[in-house]
């Protein structure tokens, strides 16, 4: 080293002393440190959902054969979701009701795209303790709402799928998803 | 236990302190592997070993632990679920590859630090307990090792479990049964598979177990050295820590540079590419050999071909097992007084003969079955128990060893006492020639 050595192992008159032993300290840790963090991240990502369920992350859906007033449950990420093709009447009853009103203020419109209003797709989970509500099959209670019903702890949510009544503290989520095409629909 | 001039553990911080009243952990640390544990000064590389084996344990049971969260011990999907680890895991090709390659290297440092023992004469007087229970964490790795070749449930898997399992059917009158009752069937099915799961998963911390005891007997005398002289004086001693926990790190820094060269550029190259193959009961493949570090004991086994009162079968296995138990009688079958084969010019040459011949075992191990590797097997297995039996009882009685140092510290110094003597301290402390 080009260094200057001075009988008391300090380097190139460092007025606090610094040894080249403490340089060499800091090196060694320092070094060490960045392989144990390149050794915990495989430790740690392996936790993760793997390729295989993250290919489970995608679902099409032909939703032509619904007609108006009926909905469906289907699985996307191995959750229920419910597709629902509204009647005009549920349409006109969810804009009824002043957004500023609700608990989760948001509009129909805000929850559904843009010339496809009628066609309503939330996550079946209730967003108080993620049971499924009733409501999506046919003759199930749909709550004093109309739209769904979850039993456990009596949530009611309205033909929006937004929270009206009871515990839960949000609206049914709304998944992303787009229309491939007029009759099917791409969750994820 | 320790020397009387080792390093006093002092806590500092008043924190410390209370824990050290209550729950002297930190205190146990320092003094097993801190600076309150003097080691002999003149340790060589070879004293290494026994930590990287620690090392390797530990990198064994982190990954194991892993793996095990996404294996499943079923038969029916047991090979698909290491696929899926190799395949869909995050980093799950990383964690197989370093748990089959850990349990190769673990092997590796295993047997330089065994051999590092019979060279030195570790297995001595006061350290046969040392040596003993060390035999007990070889004998448990052999079995988890085992195991755990057995649950990708390949073919080399089945038929491995279907072979070693064989073993215990030569036993006379009872063997079938046993085999059976190990099996939890006549073949290896879902019964062997989930025993041998929880076994794999249990017995690495039964190993862990053991290797305290293994350290905590090794404290008891003390380290042992190259010159195989007792610690006389502090002279011979520098405390663990920052001596050899800084030399212990060079040592693992290579280890982990070999280990990362196999892991990552020869991941298969140890493995055997029969099990790729999913295990099918109903063929057998050409040539059934174990994972590298046991061919040796593979080679004893198959060394045995001629029926002589018992069948050759069970010479066969009474040989293997016999070529371990013999080790347990080592400290008494080296009558010497002398510890280190370095002072021991006989015992030199015969014990680099007896590597060459585990050496030559291993070869016909991993070798088919056929001539003229049978006949090798065979002359290396008599030699094996020959040189155990015979020479060793022998050179122990006939040689003359060379003059020993009077002491480590002046096996060190070489006369240059006065150079080496620490500042302050007066060099013509140090013994005279």
């Amino acid at each position: 080293m080009a260094t200057v050595e001075h009988p008391d192992d300090t380097v190139g008159g460092s007025p606090e002393g610094v040894r080249r032993r403490d340089f060499i300290n800091i090196a060694a840790v320092s070094f060490a440190g960045v392989g144990a963090v390149a050794v915990v991240y495989p430790l740690v990502n392996q936790m993760n959902p793997s390729a295989d369920v993250l290919a489970l992350a995608q679902t099409e859906l032909d939703i032509s054969a619904i007609e108006p007033g009926q909905a469906i449950k289907t699985s996307w990420r191995k959750q229920p979701v419910f597709v629902r093709n509204l009647t005009p009447q549920e349409i006109a009853a969810a804009n009824a009701v002043p957004a500023a009103d609700l608990r989760d203020p948001q509009t129909l419109a805000e929850r559904t795209k843009e010339g496809k209003q009628n066609w309503l797709v939330t996550m079946g989970v209730c967003t108080h303790l993620g049971c499924v509500p009733l409501g999506a099959a046919e003759g199930e209670n749909r709550g004093e709402y109309g739209g769904y019903f979850c039993p456990c702890h009596g949530s009611h949510y309205d033909t929006a799928a937004r929270i009206r009544k009871g515990p839960a503290p949000t609206n049914l989520v709304v998944p992303e998803y787009e229309f491939a095409s007029d009759t099917v629909i791409r969750i994820g | 236990m320790s020397f009387p001039w080792a390093e006093q553990y002092n806590p500092k911080s008043p924190f410390m302190r209370w824990v050290d009243d209550r729950l002297p952990l930190p205190r146990l640390v320092f003094n097993a592997v801190g600076a309150g544990y003097p080691v002999p000064r003149n340790l060589n590389h070879f004293w290494n070993f026994g930590v990287l084996a620690g090392v390797a344990l530990t990198i064994q049971i982190i990954t194991g632990i892993i793996l095990a969260m996404h294996y499943a011990a079923n038969g029916a999907i047991a090979f698909d679920s290491v696929e899926h680890i190799m395949r869909n895991v995050n980093q799950g090709w990383l964690l197989r590859y370093a748990h089959a390659n850990g349990a190769s290297f673990f092997f590796i440092v295993t047997y330089i630090h065994i051999f590092r023992g019979l060279y030195y004469g570790s297995y001595k007087a006061p350290r046969e307990m040392v040596w003993l229970l060390g035999l007990v964490i070889f004998l448990l790795m052999m079995a988890t090792a085992f195991m755990g070749y057995v649950l990708p449930w390949g073919q080399m898997s089945y038929w491995g479990a279907q072979v070693i399992t064989g073993l215990f059917a030569a036993i006379p009158l009872v063997g079938e049964p046993i085999q059976t009752w190990l099996l939890g069937g006549y073949v290896p099915d879902n019964a062997a598979l989930n025993r041998f799961f929880s076994l794999h998963y249990l017995l690495p911390f039964v190993i862990a177990g053991v290797i305290i005891l293994h350290i905590w007997a090794l404290h008891i005398p003390g380290s042992g050295n190259p010159t195989g002289v007792d610690v006389k004086s502090p002279q011979d001693t520098v405390p663990f820590h920052p001596y050899y926990t800084a030399k212990d790190g060079f040592g693992l820094g290579l280890f982990l540079i070999a280990f990362a060269i196999v892991l990552f550029f020869l991941p298969n190259a140890l493995g055997h590419a029969d099990n790729y193959i999913p295990a099918n009961p109903l063929s057998t493949p050409a040539h059934i050999v174990p994972e590298w570090y046991f061919w040796p004991f593979y080679a004893i086994l198959r060394a045995f071909t001629v029926d002589f009162i018992l069948p050759a079968k069970l010479w066969g296995v009474i040989a293997m097992f016999a070529s371990i138990i013999l080790l347990f009688f080592l400290p008494w079958l080296d009558r010497s007084p002398v510890r280190s084969g370095s002072y021991r010019p006989k015992f030199k040459m015969f014990f680099w003969i007896l590597v060459a011949d585990v050496l030559v075992l291993g070869y016909c191990g991993g070798a088919p079955a056929e001539e003229p590797y049978v006949m090798i097997s065979q002359i290396a297995t008599i030699y094996y128990f020959a040189h155990f039996l015979i020479i060793l009882p022998l050179v122990s009685k006939l040689e003359r060893p060379l003059p020993l140092p009077n002491s480590i510290s002046e096996s060190v110094l070489h006369g240059e006492k006065a150079e080496a003597a620490p500042i302050g301290v007066d060099a013509r402390v140090a013994p005279a020639e």
